[in-house]
């Protein structure tokens, strides 16, 4: 019964999101304000029967009811709650009926905190967010609906992919999807602009906060997934160019220009038709991502839901949705203006040429993605395009990327000096070349990547602090505590954000440049040493999980003939699929990992061990992190919370005069 | 041509691709062994450690090489499809038991049948990686002359035994 519920309030919704694609659209078009006023109503309507869909399913879950297809194949009697409710998301059907969810609660804040936007707009943005969760209940009541039932009802699940039962993969996908979809909100403000044909300052401001939240949840969501494959995986890897994770990083560069693009739209009126492009880039990336991960066009890891005939749905959606917005985009962009003029060598200028970097270097990955479909297509050859590929093209193009990253703040709008620039950064460049050449010897090798990491890392920072001390001398408060409280919070945000590449690209250049691994034959009682650790195996022993069984290795760490801790990594087989997972242990810490990885037993109680040493790994997801807070700092800016009370939006005269001064 | 019109453009290509890409299969990889000699081993039996499987054994017959294990749920998948071409008798199928363990393989074939006169025991995986293994099961139809001329990557189903092996062996017997 409840699961029909579930399916029935999917049918509703479906109903609600047609009224809410159409009316109010319609309405803007023609000025009919009772048309407009559906939008709000029909969006919430929509948000709370998903909810209950959702529910439903849930409860399906709690409840181990194996007549439900979706739960049986994903769960199982043994398999902890809270990895039933997370199995929801396990596989297809139930990711769908996810990302729906999310979709309404995006609508659904849309109509919360929309009360400043004009009636037209916000009709239209709702309506082109209707029209989008349209086409994806569509997809689900067709071809892959979470509440077909099973009849007879099977005596037992066949339980959640083991891969997939682990904390970071709970939290993982809502976090992904949340910026995924995301940018859908900035998508359909791209499209009702386009729509309404009036694409000023304005329309930049709003769609601002919306895109950063968006990118915020996107960057934790992919460094969640990035530290999953680490732990999980078992080699030790954090990003391994896999089309599922090319999928996620497209959005996130397109994103990323967004974000960049929308700042000059913002302040300057700029670049207009550039950000309305960007928008449809990032959403339609994400709708391809869905489609690389679930078509099967791709051959992946991660690949767990693959059928052609819902490959056929989404394309056609694909088709529909983007080739649809793009043929807008070419219909309406040549009037609405390109904004002001600005010289190459202004901030302007630096955004855009990080921007451009930004979106190439998105276009390399999605040439790698697709390269071997292409010649497959042609049929030219069956080939897999991986690491060496993204390596060899990525690195060129962030390099200038991260050098423009220090400038660009500090570059004055519309023209800049360069002798200017020049004077105020040679303490930064000094000091960056400096640490660049001699850190790397103080760290032991010196090799060319090496320094170059160092250099762009260190740049970034001393950037920042040199743009920061400007900032405060310029906002001429007393003390400064005063001086600190004056800087807007967004300009706090870029900073934070931007220090977080640079955490990230220390993290990268040190796991590459002095990671250093092992495969050992170990028999009970014998040692191997890594870095300066030694590693006591003290043989295995069988343990017992609630719907596993493993053999748990423990090895005793020491360093310098202290013992510092003990790991515990498991080998563990999953009894519903009988399939065997890795489970690392690994000892955290600021300046490097411990990875301790089983690999298959030998005779005699031995086993082949992996043993790593990763010194500062954990800085590449703590660079992801911050970035992600520099983001939340940059939406607590004062000016979105008046925009969002609705009034004006003023600032206080002193910090107004400062903003003039230095911008 | 009008530059706005050029995102719209190579979308449409794209999709064009996706298109096809939609009916192609990733999974079918062309194994560079396909024509070469199907490498050599001698393996203990499954049933009788004592006696010796060997590919010269097999000259001057068309048989099927097929990679399984009691771990592999793939295997479970495709099994009724080697059963259901074992009773055909349109060609023997020699097994492979890849990285498992005895008891547990044993247990598996006495449970759901047992489609190979015989099945060679790689424990170690070394012969699966003188073939090339991905992954469990895999299958490679193997000529008179003892050459590679087909490799199945993934379950066999009913429709590649009807298509593509038993035409393929059909042919390979008439030479």
């Amino acid at each position: 019964m409840i699961p029909e519920i579930g399916h029935f309030a999917l049918i509703l919704a479906l109903c609600v999101a047609v009224v809410q694609g159409v009316l109010p659209i319609y309405g803007a078009m023609v000025g009919n304000s009772a048309l407009m006023a559906v939008a709000k109503p029909a969006a919430r309507a929509q948000f709370l029967l998903v909810v209950i869909a959702f529910c439903c399913l849930g409860y399906a879950f709690a409840d181990k009811d194996f007549s439900v297809l979706y739960v049986a194949s994903t769960s199982n009697s043994q398999l902890p709650l809270h990895y039933r409710l997370a199995a929801i998301w396990g596989a297809h059907e139930g990711s769908l009926l996810l990302w729906t969810l999310i979709l309404t609660v995006w609508m659904f804040a849309v109509t919360l905190f929309s009360a400043h936007l004009p009636e037209t707009m916000r009709s239209r943005i709702l309506g082109v967010m209707g029209l989008v969760s349209l086409g994806f209940l569509l997809f689900m009541l067709t071809v892959s609906n979470p509440f077909e039932r099973l009849i007879p009802a099977a005596p037992e699940g066949r339980d959640l992919n083991p891969l997939l039962q682990d904390p970071g993969m709970v939290i993982h996908p809502p976090m992904l999807y949340m910026g995924y979809v995301g940018f859908s909100v900035a998508f359909a403000f791209a499209i009702a602009a386009l729509l309404g044909g009036n694409l000023d300052a304005a329309w930049a401001r709003w769609s601002r906060p919306w895109t950063t939240v968006a990118w915020c949840f996107l960057t934790v969501g992919i460094a969640m997934g990035s530290g999953w494959a680490y732990y999980e995986l078992g080699w030790g890897g954090w990003w391994f160019w896999d089309p599922v994770e090319n999928a996620s990083f497209m959005p996130w560069l397109a994103g990323t220009a967004l974000v960049h693009s929308l700042a000059v739209t913002d302040k300057r009126g700029g670049f207009k038709v550039w950000t309305v492009l960007l928008a449809i880039m990032a959403f339609s990336l994400s709708l391809l991502g869905t489609f690389l991960v679930r078509s099967g066009v791709l051959t992946s890891v991660h690949a767990f839901a693959t059928d052609p005939k819902r490959g056929l749905f989404i394309l056609a959606f694909l088709a529909i949705v983007i080739g649809g917005s793009l043929a807008l985009y070419a219909w309406r962009a040549p009037r609405v203006g390109l904004g002001g003029s600005f010289a190459m060598m202004s901030r302007e200028g630096m955004l855009l040429a990080n921007n451009v970097l930004l979106v190439a270097a998105m276009g390399s990955v999605l040439l790698g993605t697709l390269y071997p479909l292409f010649l497959d297509a042609l049929d030219l050859g069956k080939i897999s395009v991986g690491p060496p590929y993204f390596d060899a093209v990525f690195v060129p193009l962030m390099v200038p990327a991260l050098f423009l990253m220090g400038i660009g703040p500090l570059a004055q709008w519309k023209k800049a000096e360069v002798p200017d620039l020049a004077k105020r950064l040679r303490w930064a460049f000094g000091v960056s070349v400096v640490t660049a050449l001699v850190l790397p010897f103080v760290l032991g090798a010196w090799t060319p990547l090496l320094s170059l990491g160092l250099l762009m890392a260190v740049w970034i920072v001393t950037t920042a602090v040199i743009g920061l001390r400007e900032r405060l001398a310029h906002v001429g408060g007393k003390s400064l505590l005063e001086q600190v409280s004056l800087v807007p919070r967004s300009y706090w945000g870029m900073l934070v954000a931007h220090c977080g590449i640079a955490v990230f690209v220390v993290g990268v250049t040190m796991v590459k440049g002095f990671e250093t691994e092992k495969d050992v034959r170990m028999n009970v009682g014998e040692t191997a040493t890594i870095g300066d650790y030694t590693f006591r195996f003290d043989g295995a022993q069988d343990v017992v999980g609630p719907n596993y069984t493993a053999a748990r290795g423990a090895f005793r760490v020491s360093l310098d003939g202290r013992e510092t801790t003990t790991l515990y990594p498991e080998k563990r087989r999953y009894a519903a699929q009988n399939q065997v997972m890795t489970e690392a242990a690994i000892d955290p810490g600021l300046l490097r990992d411990l990875y301790v990885s089983l690999g298959e037993p030998l005779d005699e109680g031995a086993w082949s061990v992996r043993l790593y040493h990763k010194p500062f790994v954990d800085w590449i997801w703590g660079g992801c992190f911050i970035m992600a807070l520099g983001g939340v700092i940059a939406i607590s800016d004062r000016r979105y919370r008046l925009a969002w009370r609705k009034q004006e939006p003023t600032v206080q005269p002193s910090a107004g005069t400062a903003r003039r001064k230095v911008a | 041509m009008n530059r706005f019109l050029l995102p719209l453009s190579i979308f449409i290509v794209v999709v064009g691709f996706l298109g096809v890409g939609l009916k192609l299969n990733p999974r079918e990889i062309p194994s560079p062994l396909v024509g070469k000699a199907a490498p050599d081993f001698s393996q203990p039996h499954l049933a009788d450690p004592e006696q010796v499987f060997a590919p010269a054994d097999l000259k001057g017959k068309v048989w099927l090489l097929n990679f399984w294990a009691s771990w592999c749920s793939g295997c479970k998948t495709e099994h009724p499809v080697l059963m259901e071409l074992a009773k055909s008798g349109e060609v023997p199928i020699y097994g492979m038991d890849y990285k498992d363990q005895r008891d547990e393989a044993l247990t598996w074939l006495r449970r759901w049948g047992n489609p190979y006169p015989v099945v060679g025991v790689d424990e170690a995986g070394r012969v699966g990686i003188n073939y090339g293994v991905y992954g469990v099961p895999e299958t490679y139809v193997i000529d008179k002359q003892g050459m590679i001329r087909y490799k199945q990557i993934g379950p066999l189903d009913s429709e590649t035994v009807a298509n593509k092996i038993i035409p393929l062996v059909k042919q390979l017997e008439s030479q």
